[in-house]
């Protein structure tokens, strides 16, 4: 073997080995961006564990929100909230899932179904204090007052292209043979709608619901000026209404030991609350594929 | 001689039918009237403060409530310099968690790790926020600013970028923490888009005998450009509507002057959800709203480039598939 040859050959064998060091650590920072983020997953859930059941008791669940340094609960936010949230997920979801049937079955492919689609999926990333600012100027600042029905439409308007995204990609799914079927004996539209394609799709929809309350669940910018606060126990959808992220919000911020306590216990209740409902949303699409 | 079959009612299905259509087509027109709504109505709430200021509210950096003075700039550039600070870290971050879950994991852990991930989108940003302030910060504080400003004390510039009280809220924390919001956003589009390379382009680049790393930087990342582009707009349009994150640990103060990272500084999302609620009826309100506008048409620009660029993608997909 000539010299020249064995040089090639070493020059090649030399390529070969950066090209295989390129690979190991371009590999290794990848293993290392995985860890980076399980890492602050893993830490924010452990912080939020640890310090919200230090706040937790059975006074935390009972009680009014209380004055500074005085003993008290977070009952009437975790009230409040659970109202907002149960209205808003009533008002949004039917509409949601009525839009949603448009997209897929009606008009999938016209102009005002792309328009749509693309209003909707801006609509889904737009920033919820917007939300909060539209509902504050035709609502709030006409009645004059703050209101918890404010709040329900802020929180509603979130719900809606959650639930549009979820039940078109779902109806989608469904095969059209079965359509097919249904109109071959004579039903009418909204009867194979109803009673065929959406009861396929039933698990995928209810995991666009489940996942849209988790999101609203945990919504503060859009509260803040539309169902504001209150100190008080309240069901009058027309006063101001105290909500748990709006609770954080103030008890987090301020200086007092025993505030900042119900606002870990109150981070950990929502936190609790947001993933379970995630998780539960997860392991029903998987459960129907 | 049979029986005739017995006459059967007319069927209202038309009309049933007509209705249930109408209201489907209602409920899609309900969501464009949504966006035309905000829109208006945030120009109509705005109006005072653009009728005064007109584009120059954008440039301008007073912001003085007491004597009815109002200007933008402090906020947008705190807007702008968090989402910057955000998209430096959670890009390549996220590319590498793509990475990982498209080529390295095993099959059985894709799920969990992918789940995983898209869990931190779904934390509240509330948590995030109490949690930045109250246990990231002073860490970020005690083991990252002080060291950094005892090795960059008298340097010009760089002193200058750790100056400030060691306190752990600013400009630079809250780009962090909106980094971690904002690497599953991005991290799933980019699976998800990586996902899409045909196979058969992967492996004849396997067979010529290249590494995984030249098969993904040379085959998958051209091939995916478009979506790629489209992921991190998404998680940009995300960054920069952020609110509660960002109002915990930016400092809620409006300055410009210090270069700083760890500052306190302002946000638009900040200013709102601080002032908004106090702001009485009139020019502070407005100038609010005017800020709102200016993030809604900044979000509306960015989402769009994602979802043209997404789409992109999938037509191209599309046609040679």
């Amino acid at each position: 073997m000539s010299a020249v040859m064995r040089n090639a050959s070493d020059a090649r064998l030399a390529k070969f080995a950066r090209r295989k060091m390129v690979n190991k650590i371009a590999l290794v920072l990848s293993l290392g961006a995985m860890a980076f983020g399980l890492f602050w997953l893993a830490w924010i859930l452990f912080e939020t564990i640890r310090l919200g059941i230090g706040g937790l008791s059975i006074a935390t669940l009972t009680q009014m929100t209380p004055a500074p340094n005085d003993a008290g609960g977070i009952a009437n936010a975790i009230y409040g909230s659970f109202l907002m949230v149960l209205l808003a997920t009533f008002v949004g979801t039917p509409i949601g899932i009525m839009a949603g049937i448009y997209l897929a079955e009606y008009n999938t492919k016209g102009w005002l179904a792309s328009v749509t689609r693309f209003v909707n999926d801006i609509l889904l990333s737009a920033p919820s204090i917007v939300i909060g600012l539209f509902v504050y100027t035709v609502v709030v600042s006409q009645f004059k007052s703050y209101s918890g029905w404010a709040g329900v439409l802020a929180l509603a308007l979130i719900v809606i292209p959650v639930v549009i995204r979820t039940t078109e990609n779902m109806l989608q799914l469904v095969p059209p043979g079965l359509r097919e079927a249904a109109y071959a004996l004579g039903a009418p539209k909204w009867k194979v709608i109803t009673s065929i394609t959406l009861r396929a799709a039933r698990a995928g929809v209810t995991t666009g619901v489940l996942l849209a309350v988790a999101r609203i669940a945990g919504e503060t910018a859009p509260l803040l000026f539309t169902a504001l606060n209150n100190q008080f126990w309240t069901s009058d959808l027309s006063q101001p209404m105290a909500s748990l992220p709006v609770t954080i919000f103030k008890f987090a911020l301020s200086p007092y030991e025993n505030w900042q306590q119900l606002a870990w216990a109150g981070v950990f209740l929502i936190t609790l609350a947001v993933l379970g409902l995630n998780i539960l949303a997860r392991v029903l699409t998987r459960a129907k594929n | 001689m049979t029986t005739p079959p017995p006459v059967k009612p007319a069927r209202r299905s038309p009309f049933a039918d007509r209705l249930f259509g109408w209201a489907a087509q209602g409920a899609a027109l309900l969501t464009l009237g949504l966006l035309i709504g905000i829109l208006v109505s945030l120009v109509i709430g705005a109006w005072p403060a653009i009728s005064k200021y007109g584009l120059g509210f954008l440039t301008s950096t007073t912001w003085d409530p007491v004597k009815n003075e109002y200007g933008g700039l402090v906020m947008i550039y705190g807007t702008l310099a968090t989402s910057i600070i955000a998209l430096v870290i959670a890009v390549p971050v996220s590319f590498g968690i793509a990475l990982f879950l498209t080529e390295l994991s095993p099959a059985w852990l894709k799920r969990p790790l992918g789940t995983a991930i898209e869990l931190l989108a779904a934390v509240p940003s509330i948590v995030y926020g109490m949690w930045g302030l109250l246990v990231f910060g002073p860490i970020l504080a005690t083991y990252v600013q002080q060291p950094l400003q005892s090795l960059f004390k008298g340097v010009p510039y760089l002193g200058a970028l750790v100056s400030g009280p060691p306190v752990g809220i600013g400009i630079l924390s809250a780009g962090i923490i909106l980094a971690i919001m904002i690497i599953p956003f991005i991290a799933s589009v980019m699976r998800d888009v990586f996902e899409v390379t045909p196979v058969l382009l992967k492996e004849s680049a396997y067979g010529l005998g290249s590494t995984t790393w030249e098969v993904v930087s040379k085959v998958v990342l051209p091939y995916t450009k478009a979506g790629v582009i489209g992921g991190i707009m998404l998680g940009l349009g995300r960054a920069l509507g952020e609110t509660m994150a960002v109002t915990f640990v930016i400092g809620n103060f409006n300055q410009l002057d210090s270069l700083s990272l760890f500052q306190a500084a302002n946000s638009i999302t900040s200013a709102l959800a601080n002032e908004f609620a106090e702001a009485g009826e009139g020019l502070h309100q407005a100038a609010l709203i005017y800020l709102g506008l200016v993030l809604f048409f900044i979000t509306f620009v960015v989402l769009s480039l994602s979802k043209l660029l997404l789409a992109q993608l999938r037509k191209s997909e599309g046609a040679k598939t």
